[in-house]
């Protein structure tokens, strides 16, 4: 089937299986490499995007749930080369190692801090609980996100 | 060497890069998703791969059908006579086979390979093979194997003559004097279990034929250089036809040190098979199934200690489960077994190790390489023995910790950097251990308890005993035309931040900017061996000979430059080249200068073990390592009574590296290791059912996730070592050695007694308590742990 959607702000148009991943679909179709498979069954949400405004892991919708909807990839949060507000703190707080967690990482950061300007630690944690990270503990990964709300908050004054 | 006082005024201050928080080198490429892992690589006419394992545990193969009635003109099918060299996949021994030819050993053996553009057709020509075997009574744990062993049972003798595949014993002082000498003998029996490394990209391979009759191997990978001897082997080719290229490593652990030999040899035989690429990727349940574990153990102390608590005499037997094949268990073991006495003295010791050959999946490389299983096992006796004299756990660790000019259990004095009293001291002292301890036992209800504990531990950095003089360790800098410098180096990037901190030490080195040196793909036609990237050993080893290297290429501008400018003196310093005191020209167009009259610059340097180091392979005895990291952990835990769920709530980790080369990186290492062996301590458990990995999803094989992190706090000792770049020591390992135990006391702490196995399942906390409880009402109510 074909279906329409917008990734990264752009407007796509792809011929596919109704019922393949919407992983496969930004991987193959369209060359976004940057959604990562990690488990292939929504465990570790390395394929995550924001579809709609809502973290989702990739590998469990079919691309025929996507017609007419947003989503936005790791490769779209930078503007340009200018890093998200997110990305940067990550950059700056150890919030990378190995980085095959990262996109989906800071996917489930960036959409977790749209709702939640000024977040606790806690509350961090619950949010990116359904990102794996084997490399770093998880605290750098908190750290970042907490720098990144500080930042967005000073930005917002 | 040019010294500052040559110069008859000082130059301004060096920039500091060594120590300092740089970002990561390849942060932004990971940061922006344009990091490009092996799954993301793709190729003009690329087929992919798929292996066919055994179904079995052991036995025969009798006979292989391919369904007539399916199309196999869209599938290239592979088996071992395909094999151009020798059916073997090299690494200490040759043992193991690339691709089953009649003898199956474990379940989820590789049998045959599978080929084809499209991946749906590949799964349903899976569905068409039909293997039919003999099966074989089956050797399923170290337990049969030992029995099989001793009863001389041939049909379950799996590796001749007794099913061991390696044994030490390591001796010194007098063992029976020193149990005649102690008050007090305390014995006891722990158990590690299958830990998997979960590292979050699944193993993955791509193998590209040349026209040449080369081999191009890229994949994700901790070893560029044992991968490339193996394809060798494998394809008879001589070193030139076979290159192997390291892609962004989305976490290794161990668990890419070895396999990756095996999975390349398989992508490249479906590429030699088929003349196209082949990208050979596992699924999650692949990965689980078939790749390496961490060696399940068991380890029994028998002590002698005096009453105030000295040890006296220590009788220690480990024994490690090495699974069908010997791959790396030799060294896992003889590591393990070195730790086994932990980091404390005691005059009359015998340590007695081997590893079993079972019909399971190969057991592995994984961080901490036999160290975790045993110092959970010393740290428990340790408890067991402060429980049993009336000691705190910590008096008892403060009266018997090594110091400067103590041996261990091998006769290694220890002379250089030794802190196990400071790490202790440190982690005791930021945790309040004491204060915390009284406040846990206090504020316990009947359901939850809390519980502190504490472990002490160390990790010899670098190979085992002679294996870094054995081993042509190089590193080395090539200039740039445009005035930067790049590292060359087969020490790989995964995570720990490699790259990163090798810019800082050549950068340090040089003189110049860390945004002016960059760091070359390992490629085993570009760079040279300079080792695997293993055993803590890259900064340390591999820093160091690449430090030198980039002094090397200094001191050669520097005579270049003074040649060129007829100047008595010339040096570079901070990006800049200073004749006479003043700043003459950048780094660059030094440079440029340099390529145009001299051409190209390119520096190599191997490594030279320190002097004075001394081990002996036959008797086990000397120097080990040339130093230790040495780390103490203070953990919090809240156990459920009702659920028999384990929360840590905290972990307070003490390590001493030497020196913080990158003090964000090292604590994001220490951060990620430490959370590693919560895992192994509470939820991180691999079941096997008849030889056969049962949880093999992310769904059943559980690792923390960030609502399980504990908040930890890392407290850095720097005791520098003089034979390392800039004092520093290899900790990658370390503070996996040590996580467990610190959980597992900690637990004690909580519930009164003490656990002698890890992981502590819900299940096993359960039966463990039951047990103490019928033990009590029988002789006398528990007393809470010491």
């Amino acid at each position: 089937m074909e279906i329409h959607f917008e990734v990264n702000g752009k407007a796509c148009q792809v011929e596919t299986p109704p019922m393949k991943r919407l992983l496969d679909v930004l991987r193959e179709d369209l060359r976004l490499t940057g959604t990562k498979e990690g488990c292939g069954e929504g465990e570790c949400g390395s394929c995550s995007v924001i579809l709609n405004g809502e973290v989702v892991n990739a590998c469990l919708v079919p691309a025929c749930q996507v017609e007419a909807s947003t989503i936005i990839t790791v490769e779209g949060l930078a503007d340009g080369g200018r890093l998200s507000v997110v990305q940067q703190a990550f950059l700056e707080h150890g919030g990378a190692q190995c980085g095959i967690c990262t996109p989906g990482m800071l996917l489930a950061a960036t959409a977790f801090l749209e709702e939640n300007a000024a977040p606790e630690r806690e509350q961090i944690k619950a949010a990116i609980a359904g990102n794996l990270c084997r490399c770093t503990g998880y605290m750098k990964i908190i750290d970042a996100i907490a720098a990144a709300a500080g930042s967005r908050l000073e930005r917002a004054d | 060497m040019y010294r500052e006082d040559q110069f008859p005024q000082p130059l301004p201050p060096g920039e500091s890069i060594v120590g300092t928080n740089v970002l990561r080198k390849e942060g932004q490429a990971k940061i922006m998703g344009q990091a490009q892992y092996v799954d993301d690589l793709t190729y003009p006419g690329m087929l992919y791969g798929k292996t066919i394992r055994s179904t079995i545990a052991r036995g025969t193969i009798t006979a292989i059908r391919f369904d007539p009635h399916f199309d196999w003109s869209a599938v290239v099918v592979a088996d071992y006579r395909d094999i151009p060299g020798r059916n073997v996949v090299l690494l200490i021994e040759a043992d193991q086979p690339l691709l089953v030819e009649r003898e199956v050993q474990h379940h989820d053996e590789p049998i045959l390979l599978l080929a084809s553009r499209d991946r749906e057709l590949l799964e349903e020509a899976a569905r068409h093979i039909q293997i039919s075997y003999q099966e074989k009574p089956a050797v399923l744990n170290m337990q049969q194997a030992i029995a099989a062993g001793e009863s001389g049972d041939a049909g379950m003798i799996i590796r001749p003559p007794d099913n061991t595949i390696k044994k030490y014993c390591i001796e010194r002082g007098d063992l029976a004097a020193g149990f005649r000498q102690a008050e007090v003998i305390v014995e006891g029996t722990y158990r590690t279990g299958l830990q998997e490394h979960v590292y979050i990209e699944p193993q993955g391979m791509i193998a590209i034929p040349g026209a040449d009759g080369s081999l191009t191997l890229q994949g994700s990978l901790q070893c560029p250089y044992y991968v490339h001897k193996a394809i060798k082997t494998l394809f008879n080719l001589p070193d030139d036809k076979v290159i192997v290229i390291q892609t962004t490593t989305g976490g290794g652990f161990g668990g890419k040190e070895e396999y990756p030999n095996m999975i390349a040899g398989h992508a490249a035989l479906l590429a030699w098979k088929s003349g196209k690429p082949v990208k050979l990727v596992y699924d999650r349940r692949e990965d689980i199934a078939a790749t390496t574990k961490r060696h399940a153990a068991l380890v029994h102390h028998k002590t002698g200690v005096t009453r105030d608590g000295r040890l006296v005499a220590a009788d220690i037997e480990v024994i490690m489960d090495g699974g069908a094949y010997a791959t790396l268990s030799a060294v896992v073991l003889s590591r393990g077994a070195i730790h086994a006495l932990g980091p404390y003295r005691c005059p009359n010791v015998r340590i007695r190790a081997r590893v079993m050959a079972t019909n399971t999946p190969p057991a592995g490389a994984f961080r901490g390489f036999g160290a975790p299983q045993t110092c959970f096992a010393y740290e428990m006796q340790m408890n067991r023995i402060a429980q049993t004299l009336g000691l705190s756990p910590l008096e008892l660790r403060r009266k018997n910790l090594v110091r400067t000019g103590d041996l261990t259990a091998t006769g290694q004095q220890l002379n250089l950097s030794v802190s196990a009293e400071q790490v202790l001291e440190a982690a005791v002292q930021r945790a309040q251990y004491e204060t915390e301890r009284a406040a846990a036992a206090k504020s316990s209800g009947s359901h939850q308890r809390l519980g502190i504990g504490l472990s002490l531990f160390y990790h010899g950095a670098g190979f085992t005993g002679s294996g870094e003089a054995r081993l042509p360790t190089r590193a080395g800098v090539e200039l740039l035309p445009e005035g930067k410098v790049r590292v060359l180096t087969s020490a790989i990037e995964m995570g720990q931040g490699t790259e990163t901190v090798f810019c800082q030490l050549a950068a340090e080195a040089l003189g110049i900017a860390y945004d002016d040196v960059v760091f070359a793909q390992p490629n085993t036609a570009q760079v040279p061996d300079s080792g695997p990237t293993v055993a803590s050993r890259t900064c340390m080893i591999v820093g160091k000979a690449l430090q030198d290297a980039a002094r090397q290429m200094k001191s050669r501008l520097e005579r270049f430059a003074a040649d060129k400018w007829k100047a008595p003196q010339a040096r570079i310093h901070n990006g800049e080249l200073w004749i006479d005191h003043r700043s003459a020209i950048s780094f660059a167009h030094l440079a440029r200068q340099y390529f145009e009259t001299e051409g190209e610059l390119r520096v190599l340097h191997g490594y030279t073990l320190p002097p004075d180091i001394k081990w002996d392979d036959e008797t086990y005895r000397g120097d080990a390592y040339p130093v230790f990291g040495w780390g103490a952990e203070v953990a919090k835990v809240e156990v459920d009574l009702d659920t028999f769920e384990i929360k840590v709530r905290k972990c307070v980790v003490a390590i001493d590296c030497g020196k913080a080369l990158h003090p964000l990186l090292l604590e994001g290492q220490i951060e990620g290791g430490t959370l590693q062996a919560v895992g192994q301590a509470t939820i991180e458990e691999v079941i096997m059912e008849n030889g056969r990995v049962l949880n093999d999803r992310m769904t059943t094989c559980l690792i923390p996730t960030a609502l399980d992190a504990p908040e930890m706090q890392v407290v850095l000792i720097e005791n520098p070592y003089p034979f390392g770049p800039h004092g520093a020591k290899g900790i990658g390992e370390l503070p996996m050695d040590g996580g467990a135990a610190a959980v597992a006391a900690a637990v004690w702490h909580a519930t009164g007694v003490l656990p002698e196995e890890v992981p502590l399942t819900p299940e096993k906390l359960y039966a463990a308590l039951a047990q103490a409880q019928s033990a009590a009402g029988e002789m006398r109510p528990g007393t809470a742990g010491g």
